[in-house]
């Protein structure tokens, strides 16, 4: 505030209040507008920057996202992927354990799986690959957040870099297993493994006609594992093992709970379902092994999961719309009609995950402007 | 010239979401005077004092300071106005000696020589005990405590505002804080004291201004009024004072501690030869200073602290089995059929999940009962209905999470959970601290209820009237060592007082020659 004006006494212009709770309708017109807010600041920002039309930019996106029946399963398929991810990473947050190290654990997961298809068939019988395919999947995944896990239940170890370190191993080991497994040796190119067998592939659904044959599974796992992880925080002794734990350590001693057996299990069953992720990415979707097969998603899986404040069923409509707007930045990048680039469509992603984020603060707070007439003259 | 006072407020309004915290409180404060801020738990006289200090600021009213309205919206401005308050949980750096936190947050050249000496000479003038080179983290509660009253002094603040001060100190400390209070005063200063300690507020105010449920009932001249007109004022009827105390039916032996060691993370020793025999049917008390060994003794009891060595026995009331307690894990405990409550210090933090609704809290102990790996609500539900009724839990629903619940009622919610699962020993470790009185009386005749069914109860307080009134035995712990066991209807607080410095005496004065008994 200006000091010469002492004698007057003046309001500050604005004050924030932290609301005590909020109906439902009120948080959720709250985000609303703060989407239509973000379109209308990215719609400026084009104009302003670029001169290009917004509204055209607008159509691109939603062409990119759901503008034919192929790219709505690729969606939905992508979608899944991301909410898989953000399903394991959950278990762990909600237990204020903070694995960032999904990409490594799904990578592990992959590399389990693409191992299985490469050298299994053939050697055992087709029920006994998918058998072997899975469970080694699901604990390569477990393993590499166990070892994290264990360092934090035992000495107390600062998860946040354990697993984000156990991420670059996972990576390099990818990279030198594509080298090492490479169809023509040197080129790091695995290739689609098992074509013509398709074995360890996972099966499609439906006949030939239908567009989502080979996406459908993936997606129906992924809702199912919605499902048992939402049951399973909510209404399981483990799942409330778990909000004690991340609660509050102290009271879990006080009454008994054994922290570290929590710690444990939780981060196995997170590292698992990181895991699956992997095996979902080689045999439902690349039938191959490549390094950048997890696409991110380990970390853009944090902003879902919280986004939905660790809510499993919130989490489907935050990568939703997480995986809406990249879908649709890369036809923005791509439209002939558009002479706009990837950078930009990324900083239209951002601007209206920003908004979205954003706008929790006015959910929590409330903005009261000054009343009072001003400075008295 | 009309009169006009230090501070002024006018029509002060206050809310919280639909909560009303101050509703148009209006009062004054003279130069050179003592004003007791009196009311119970959830009055909003925290609220109403953050608002001169800076820390909140009104919906609406205005103040004024020597007659000038002014507009506070940050502790700066509060100081630039000459007003300071010294809050209930200190905002001190633990690194940092006391006169570099007293500069702390200072505009200009930084001088630490001369701001040590004009530390210095504040102390001097107001009878504080204090080397401003020494670190806080080597500091007594009450040596933080005069750091922070410097720290504002320093900020030449002529109003001072203090939140509990009293909460943490002796009596003796006590008695040392007022008289600096009092010269304060004779130094034309203001000081406003939040307090809920009715015998505080005769022996050192001026006035006495209540508030009630956010709303200002009346402001009272000390020397006119007494302990029943105050609490009156305060709860808004007339309730009785007395603490009942029944004699103790057929006591038996419960739980007997013997010679129990326990040691810190570096090694030196928390709780030393303590030993004690919790009775059935009996309240034993606890006194000390806060942080003498109190919380490690119940947890050590509870199986949460480790024991270097010592034995805790248990005896069982129905079998007359003896049961060794110790190291074993609270699991362990129940499973050995020891009904063992505890209502921890820590109530959100350690007794109670915050962000977990009543019933999950319910939850708690039971949950684990059973083969199925699925939860069961409905008992916990039925469990955290009954206390809502029969201990007049203020709450929207069952399903409302414990921390948005005021004080009083988070330690109905704990209380009535530890009592519910039938203790044969209940341990509560200041089950009243900055309850009301009416929350207070009811936890007293819980305990009492609990006695009288034949629990060996275990009381840790700090409110010595409140342990000479309610306990049968009392025990004095300092520094971890058993000062004494006396008889709680014979002995007095002034007697209890000084077994509580008696360790911290011998200790800090190595080489003196002993003084024990």
């Amino acid at each position: 505030m200006t000091g010469n004006n002492t004698n007057k006494v003046k309001d500050p212009l604005l004050h924030i209040i932290k609301r005590g709770s909020i109906v439902w309708w009120k948080s959720a017109l709250i985000r609303v507008v703060a989407i239509l807010i973000a379109l209308v600041v990215v719609a400026l920002i084009t104009l302003v920057i670029t001169g290009q039309n917004p509204i055209e930019m607008y159509k691109a996106m939603i062409d990119g996202a759901i503008g034919n029946e192929l790219r709505i399963w690729n969606l939905l398929q992508d979608t899944a992927l991301l909410l898989v991810v953000g399903l394991a990473l959950t278990l762990s947050f909600k237990m204020r354990f903070w694995n960032i190290g999904g990409q490594g654990q799904i990578i592990m997961g992959a590399i389990a799986a693409t191992a299985c298809m490469k050298f299994l068939p053939g050697k055992v019988p087709d029920f006994a690959l998918y058998l072997i395919m899975i469970a080694s999947a699901l604990i390569a995944g477990a393993i590499w957040a166990l070892v994290p896990g264990l360092f934090k239940a035992f000495l107390n170890t600062n998860e946040t870099l354990f697993t984000l370190m156990m991420n670059y191993i996972a990576l390099n080991f990818a990279a030198f297993l594509t080298f090492r497994w490479s169809k023509n040796s040197g080129n790091n190119v695995i290739g689609i493994l098992n074509r013509k067998t398709h074995a360890g592939w996972f099966p499609d659904i439906g006949g030939e006609g239908f567009v989502g044959r080979s996406f459908l599974l993936n997606i129906l796992i992924v809702f199912v594992m919605m499902l048992i992880v939402f049951v399973y925080l909510k209404y399981s002794k483990h799942g409330y093992e778990i909000s004690v734990v991340g609660e509050s350590e102290k009271t879990a001693r006080y009454i008994g709970i054994n922290v570290k057996k929590v710690i444990i299990r939780t981060v196995i069953i997170s590292g698992a379902i990181c895991g699956l992720a992997g095996l979902i990415l080689v045999s439902g979707v690349h039938h191959t092994l490549t390094t950048d097969i997890e696409g991110g998603r380990g970390f853009t899986a944090i902003i879902v999961s919280w986004m939905a404040h660790f809510n499993p069923l919130y989490m489907a409509l935050t990568s939703f719309l997480i995986v809406f707007l990249e879908k649709g930045a890369i036809q923005v990048a791509s439209s002939p009609a558009l002479n706009l680039d990837d950078n930009f469509a990324n900083i239209v992603t951002g601007i209206i995950i920003l908004f979205i984020i954003g706008c929790e603060f006015f959910i929590n707070y409330k903005i009261v402007f000054r009343k009072r007439k001003g400075g008295a003259s | 010239m009309e009169h006009i006072p230090a501070l002024e407020l006018k029509n002060i309004t206050k809310k919280f979401g639909s909560i009303v915290a101050n509703n148009n409180v209006s009062l004054s404060a003279e130069k050179g005077e003592i004003l007791a801020i009196l009311g119970e738990n959830g009055s909003g006289k925290t609220t109403l004092m953050n608002m001169i200090s800076g820390i909140y600021f009104p919906d609406s009213g205005q103040i004024f300071i020597n007659g000038k309205e002014v507009v506070i919206s940050s502790p700066k401005d509060a100081f630039d106005n000459g007003v300071g308050m010294i809050h209930q949980h200190f905002k001190l750096v633990d690194v940092l000696t006391a006169a570099e936190n007293i500069v702390l947050g200072l505009d200009g050249r930084f001088n630490l020589k001369s701001a040590v000496k004009e530390v210095a000479s504040i102390a001097g003038k107001y009878g504080f005990d204090i080397d401003p080179l020494k670190k806080i983290y080597e500091m007594s509660v009450s040596e933080k405590q005069t750091v922070e009253i410097i720290k504002v002094l320093y900020r030449n603040a002529d109003i001072l505002i203090l939140d509990e001060p009293t909460a943490v100190l002796t009596p003796q400390e006590t008695d040392k804080l007022f008289d600096v209070l009092r010269r304060m005063k004779d130094e034309g200063k203001t000081i406003i004291i939040i307090t809920h300690k009715l015998h505080e507020v005769l022996s050192l105010s001026d006035r006495v201004a209540v508030l009630r449920k956010g709303e200002y009932i009346c402001t009272i001249k000390t020397s006119e009024a007494n302990e029943s007109v105050l609490t009156e004022a305060m709860v808004g009827k007339k309730i009785s004072l007395n603490i009942e105390r029944a004699e103790p039916k057929d006591p038996v032996d419960r739980l007997i501690v013997q010679d129990l060691l326990c040691l810190n993370r570096e090694g030196t020793p928390v709780l030393q030869d303590v030993s004690f025999t919790a009775r059935s049917g009996e309240i034993l008390g606890i006194a000390g200073i806060a942080g003498s060994g109190q919380r490690e003794l119940l947890e050590a009891i509870a199986g949460l602290q480790h024991i270097s060595s010592g034995e805790i026995t248990y005896i069982d009331p129905k079998t007359d089995k003896h049961e060794n307690l110790r190291d074993k894990t609270p699991v362990q405990i129940r499973q050995l059929g020891v009904r063992l409550s505890f209502v921890p210090e820590d109530r959100l933090g350690m007794g109670l999940v915050g962000n977990m609704d009543i019933v999950d809290n319910m939850m708690l102990r039971s949950y684990g009962k059973g083969k199925s790996v699925f939860l069961k609500r409905k008992e916990p539900r039925d469990l955290a209905n009954e206390i809502i009724s029969s201990l007049e839990v203020v709450t929207p629903s069952a399903s409302t999470p414990v921390r948005r619940l005021s004080g009083g009622n988070v330690q109905k919610v704990l209380v009535g959970r530890e009592i519910a699962s039938t203790p044969t020993v209940l341990m509560a470790a200041y089950p009243v601290r900055g309850l009301d009185i009416n929350s207070s009386y009811m936890i007293y005749n819980l305990l009492n209820q609990q006695k009288s069914n034949g629990v060996a109860v275990i009381f840790v307080g700090e409110d010595l009237d409140v342990l000479v009134e309610l306990c049968d035995r009392i025990m004095i712990i300092g520094s971890g060592r058993i000062a004494g066991i006396v008889d709680g209807r014979t002995s007095t607080k002034e007697q209890i007082g000084l077994l509580m410095t008696k360790n911290v005496k011998t200790h800090t004065e190595k080489g003196t020659e002993d003084v024990s008994q």
